[in-house]
């Protein structure tokens, strides 16, 4: 016997050199990959959203999954015991929407583009425009990318991760958060098909209009039935018999419409809800409706229709840039007050939804907004549930993640009080049952003088010549930034940022192609800022302007 | 105008709102207006009878059933409702899919939003029903729509249940993209020509023929119980052109010039079926022999010309040419805001090309119901009808008309004292949210400040806002209730149209209603004005 632990522990120590190495190399010093996989979490609270809470109990957890839960279990002795007194142990939170881990936009074909040199206008449903239904998320996932990370620090474990462009972008994969490589964060590859609706192709290409999306829609949905049944007569006597063509835009909703995977369709205002119902019919599909901003109006018809929906955390908001003297009409300011609503609504009318934070950069808005709905009236189990149990439900892995039972995946978040309280901080998440402590991020230390909230123009030199970023910031009350910055690479997220006295510094990773953290430091200076910016070895100097101006001035002289 | 219930006698304007217009069982009375029928003539101190939003009965002292809700139009008229018969109202995105020369894939009906603020608009102009078409861009356009305004409803509710279908085709300038330059490196769209045009109808034809006959073909064969035939493919854009060579399907075509009309109206003829109608048409008193024998209808602008080359031989007498030999005509708007008046340019026809009343007002009622084939349901004011109503203070045909009260099957959907009224509550609610949003807004500051403050609302705040936000669908004024008109003049029922007396311009014109009049939410652009839109 202790043979063998000395074995098992010359193993995971080589394993952990190894793995500590890689990490080093692919993901940064956060990873703890090197971490005992036994672990126990005692006198802890726990809530396991299936079933009752345990006021004071252990969780043991085993190669990534959850053995054992109760209010007394035995703790096997190779675990790492955690004293989980005044911590509240959840199941790890689930993000039903995201683009996270994909960071190239797929590729897309027959869309309608403004010079030359691209692919040639769509001419019609023939040409299949914008559609890449082949794009498997699963199989374009990034280790790599930074925002993983920060939905982990946020209490996120799992979500989905879909690609995001064109009317047919491709199959989403339910993944867990953490992994060295991708195939390791996937749970379930090919977990949904998502449909857009909003039009592509501009006056030139088809479509170019919301008609010709649905036009689009229905005949592509038609075609993959028709093929699925000429591939079937010809696969059963060839000879003498044209072939059906070859169509790899229909494979995936032939797939989809076969093992019933969920086809995801927006619908985010009451007329597009409503529209929603008249295109699954037409399709013959049972969709999961995404957006539902507007839901608190029609729950008890959403509920009739027997679907489920993922909620859009971002909940509609004053124009960050709106003329501060333009009149906002009854019916958008309704519509603000009332969005919170929409998940107590539809709990109420019975209808199963899962929220997601699309449009959302920091994880603690998702929270807090969660908390909105709270507010509003939503029970907060509910709340605990639509971020848990009810996505792993609506997408078919509720037998493996959502909520600390036995033999399910070993994805916990572990607080120090209840997840929806501001004051409330995130301990430790476990993903596959890899432990991961969480840093705050670094605060401000002194409270700021001036705003950074606004569009920023950033104007600095490079090796390859004069460049230009734009960063659309926000600052919290307390110096805090969030927001993206769009630059030569794409966009990317900003992940801590602050203003100190008129001290900025803000981060993002970069695709160049190799991922690298860049850091933009300096003084802000009315609406223009002077300092530097820093990747790896490089830096150099920037200046940003604000063109549009101080936006939050009004508000600071109250 | 008073409204009062026999037996019950009091109908407070709170209860009407409640319940949703007037209810449909129940039995409404209007008494003592002119009703214009249009098809009956005219009846002075005449009544409408409503039951279960049918007009039950029309004439003189018609006998009060017991329960009913009278309402008393002393002094005013009642009119059939408005049909405009060339709308782009409640649509949601585009009215064009203007990438591909064909774009009968597409339908507006499909993309309804019930919510757009014209429909409000329009019916507060009279309007009860509109022909919502596609754009102009293609020779062969998407589906249309005909829907009932009745404002409130979902986009199922606005549909006219029964409405032949139809779809917009469209000739000249728009359709061979005359006005429109493509970016550098797009290839500028087939046709680029008149002759193009038509072309790409014929081959539209020629192909759907083809379709039809491959799925006749298919059924044939399957019917007699052969196995294992591959399926046709079905075709979203063929399907309509399919019902249009069937006779199941109108078409409505945009069109300027006589000679593409001619040749239009050949080719259909070569195909098997007929145009419906002319849309604009300005180019018809050149050709209406030959329109009256293909029998089509024309539907067209009052006095709307020269905003492009194929719009310049224009005439007015237009409508009033084309009515003299026999072609079925109409007045239509094209354009949210014209649609309100369609009155108006209705009446303009009695000026140029000398319509009498009835004729000129048939142009925007009876006429493009017939033109729509829904003229057994609406259109004129006959027992069995639809009850789609407008209460005027003045005749319709006099610039001083302005619709008071708006029925759709009954049911009031728009009543202007009521309107009026419930600005004042619209400005409230507004102002109580603004009011919450910032103290929301204050909280969060303070919260952040001293975090040791106590996350608590104020229930009676809470309460005080949900009790000024009913849930209405969507703005303002959306309710409809009933009004109490101002005491009518009543010399005003017995005026010629086009010569009021100015006291009453005094009354009813006063700068300041009539600025209130304006809505209180601003509509938003309409979709005419669509970047590189093309419905005229």
């Amino acid at each position: 016997m202790p043979q063998r632990n000395l074995c098992r522990s010359a193993e995971i120590l080589a394993l952990s050199i190894w793995v500590l190495t890689i990490a080093a190399l692919f993901i940064g010093p956060d990873a703890q990959a090197g971490e005992p996989r036994y672990f126990a979490i005692t006198n802890a609270r726990i809530v396991p959203v299936s079933g009752a809470v345990i006021e004071s109990g252990t969780v043991v957890m085993a190669k990534g999954l959850i053995v054992s839960v109760g209010k007394s279990v035995s703790i096997p002795p190779e675990a790492l015991v955690i004293d989980g007194k005044g911590m509240t142990v959840y199941p790890g939170l689930f993000d039903a929407l995201t683009d996270l881990g994909l960071t190239s936009p797929a590729a897309t074909a027959g869309g309608a583009h403004e010079g030359g040199g691209g692919p040639s206008p769509s001419r019609g449903p023939e040409d299949r425009p914008n559609t890449t239904t082949w794009t498997s998320a699963a199989d374009e996932l990034k280790a790599d990318d930074k925002r993983l990370e920060t939905w982990r620090n946020g209490g996120f474990t799992t979500a989905v991760t879909a690609p995001k462009v064109g009317l047919f972008p491709g199959q989403g994969a339910v993944i867990d958060l953490a992994g060295d490589r991708p195939g390791d964060l996937v749970v379930k590859p090919n977990a949904s098909l998502h449909i857009s609706l909003t039009p592509t192709g501009g006056f030139f290409g088809f479509p170019g209009s919301l008609i010709g999306v649905i036009a689009y829609v229905k005949q592509i949905y038609y075609d993959a039935a028709q093929d699925a049944q000429a591939q079937q007569i010809y696969a059963a006597n060839p000879r003498g018999r044209e072939r059906p063509r070859y169509d790899r835009a229909l494979h995936a909703i032939e797939d989809a419409t076969r093992d019933g995977r969920p086809v995801l369709l927006p619908a985010v205002t009451v007329p597009q809800i409503l529209r929603a119902f008249d295109i699954a019919s037409q399709l013959g599909i049972k969709p999961v409706l995404y957006g539902v901003t507007q839901g608190y109006a029609v729950a008890d018809q959403i509920a009739a229709k027997k679907l489920s929906v993922l909620v859009n955390l971002k909940w509609p908001e004053k124009e960050k840039d709106a003329d501060p003297d333009a009149e906002e009409s009854l019916r958008t300011l309704r519509v603000r007050d009332r969005a919170p609503g929409t998940p107590a609504a539809l709990e109420k009318a019975g209808v199963k939804f899962a929220f997601y934070s699309d449009g959302l950069t920091s994880t603690k808005d998702i929270l807090k907004n969660a908390k909105k709905a709270i507010d509003a009236g939503l029970q907060r189990d509910a709340a605990l549930r639509a971020l848990t149990l009810s996505p792993a439900e609506i997408y078919g892995v509720a037998d493996r993640l959502g909520s600390i039972e036995t033999g399910k995946i070993a994805n916990l978040v572990v607080t120090d009080g209840d997840l929806f309280e501001e004051k409330t901080k995130i301990k430790f998440v476990f993903v596959d049952g890899r432990k991961f402590e969480i840093h705050e991020p670094e605060k401000p230390k002194d409270p700021p003088k001036g705003t950074m909230t606004g569009k920023w123009k950033f104007n600095f030199n490079t090796p390859e010549g004069a460049q230009e970023a734009t960063a659309d910031l926000t600052m919290d009350t307390d110096g805090t930034l969030s927001g993206s910055i769009v630059h030569q690479y794409g966009t990317s997220t900003i992940s801590s940022g602050y203003l100190s006295a008129d001290k900025f510094s803000f981060s993002f990773s970069v695709n160049m192609p190799r991922p690298t953290d860049v850091i933009f430091s300096g003084t802000l200076d009315g609406n223009t800022a002077k300092g530097s910016l820093s990747a790896g070895d490089f830096s150099t100097e920037i200046t940003g302007t604000r063109p549009g101006g101080r936006q939050v001035e009004n508000q600071e002289g109250r | 105008m008073r409204i009062s219930r026999s037996g019950i006698v009091v109908l407070s304007l709170a209860t009407i709102a409640a319940a949703v217009p007037v209810a449909a069982q129940d039995t409404v009375i209007i008494q003592n207006a002119t009703v214009l029928t249009i098809t009956k003539g005219t009846i002075e101190n005449g009544s409408v009878l409503i039951h279960n939003g049918k007009i039950a009965e029309v004439g003189k002292n018609l006998k009060v059933p017991s329960g009913a809700t009278v309402i008393d139009a002393s002094g005013m008229f009642l009119s059939p409702g408005i049909i405009d018969c060339h709308s782009h109202i409640a649509v949601e995105d585009q009215v064009n899919e203007g990438s591909v020369a064909v774009s009968s894939m597409t339908g507006v009906g499909e993309a309804l939003d019930p919510e757009d603020p014209d429909i409000y608009h329009d019916l507060a102009g009279g309007v009860t029903v509109a022909n919502v078409l596609h754009g102009s861009a293609n020779p062969i356009g998407g589906l249309n729509a005909v829907i009932k305004l009745r404002w409130g409803k979902d986009a199922h509710g606005l549909m006219f249940e029964g409405a032949p279908p139809g779809i917009k085709f469209a000739l000249g300038e728009n359709p061979k993209r005359s006005n429109f330059t493509p970016p550098p490196g797009i290839p500028p769209r087939y046709p680029q020509s008149r002759m193009g045009v038509i072309d790409v109808i014929r081959q539209a034809f020629v192909d759907a023929r083809e379709y039809r006959k491959s799925w006749d073909d298919y059924r044939k064969r399957t019917a007699a119980g052969e196995k294992n035939i591959m399926p046709p493919r079905r075709d979203v854009k063929l399907d309509p052109l399919v019902e249009v060579l069937e006779g199941k399907r109108y078409v409505h075509s945009h069109a300027y010039r006589a000679d593409e009309m001619i040749q239009l109206m050949r080719l259909a003829e070569e195909f098997g079926f007929r145009i419906r109608t002319f849309q604009h048409v300005l180019e018809g008193y050149r050709i209406a022999p030959e329109m009256a024998a293909h029998g089509v209808g024309g539907s067209t602008f009052s006095d709307w010309w020269g905003y492009k080359a194929e719009a310049y031989e224009a005439i007015p007498y237009n409508a009033a040419m084309m009515t003299q030999h026999g072609v079925i005509v109409s007045i239509n708007s094209d354009s949210a805001e014209e649609a309100r008046h369609l009155n108006l340019e209705a009446a303009k026809t009695m000026k140029y090309g000398g319509m009498d009343e009835t004729q000129a007002l048939s142009m925007v009622t009876i006429n493009p119901a017939i033109q729509l084939g829904i003229d057994k349901r609406v259109g004129s004011i006959e027992p069995g009808k639809d009850a789609d109503l407008v209460i005027y203070n003045h005749h319709p045909l006099s610039v001083y008309a302005v619709p008071q009260t708006v029925f759709i099957d009954g049911h009031i959907y728009f009543d202007r004292k009521k309107d009026l009224a419930a600005r004042a509550d619209v400005d409230k609610e507004r102002k109580a949210l603004l009011e919450k949003e910032k103290a929301a807004e204050k909280k969060s500051e303070d919260k952040k400040s001293d975090e040791k403050k106590p996350d608590e609302k104020k229930p009676e705040e809470k309460k005080a806002i949900e009790a000024q936000t009913p849930g209405a669908p969507t703005p303002d004024a959306s309710k409809p209730a009933v009004a109490k008109p101002d005491a009518p003049n009543p010399d005003a029922s017995k005026q010629a149209p086009p010569k009021p007396k100015p006291a009453d311009s005094k009354k009813d014109y006063s700068k300041k209603e009539d600025q209130k009049s304006q809505p209180p939410e601003p509509p938003k652009p309409p979709v005419t004005a669509a970047p590189q839109g093309s419905q005229q």
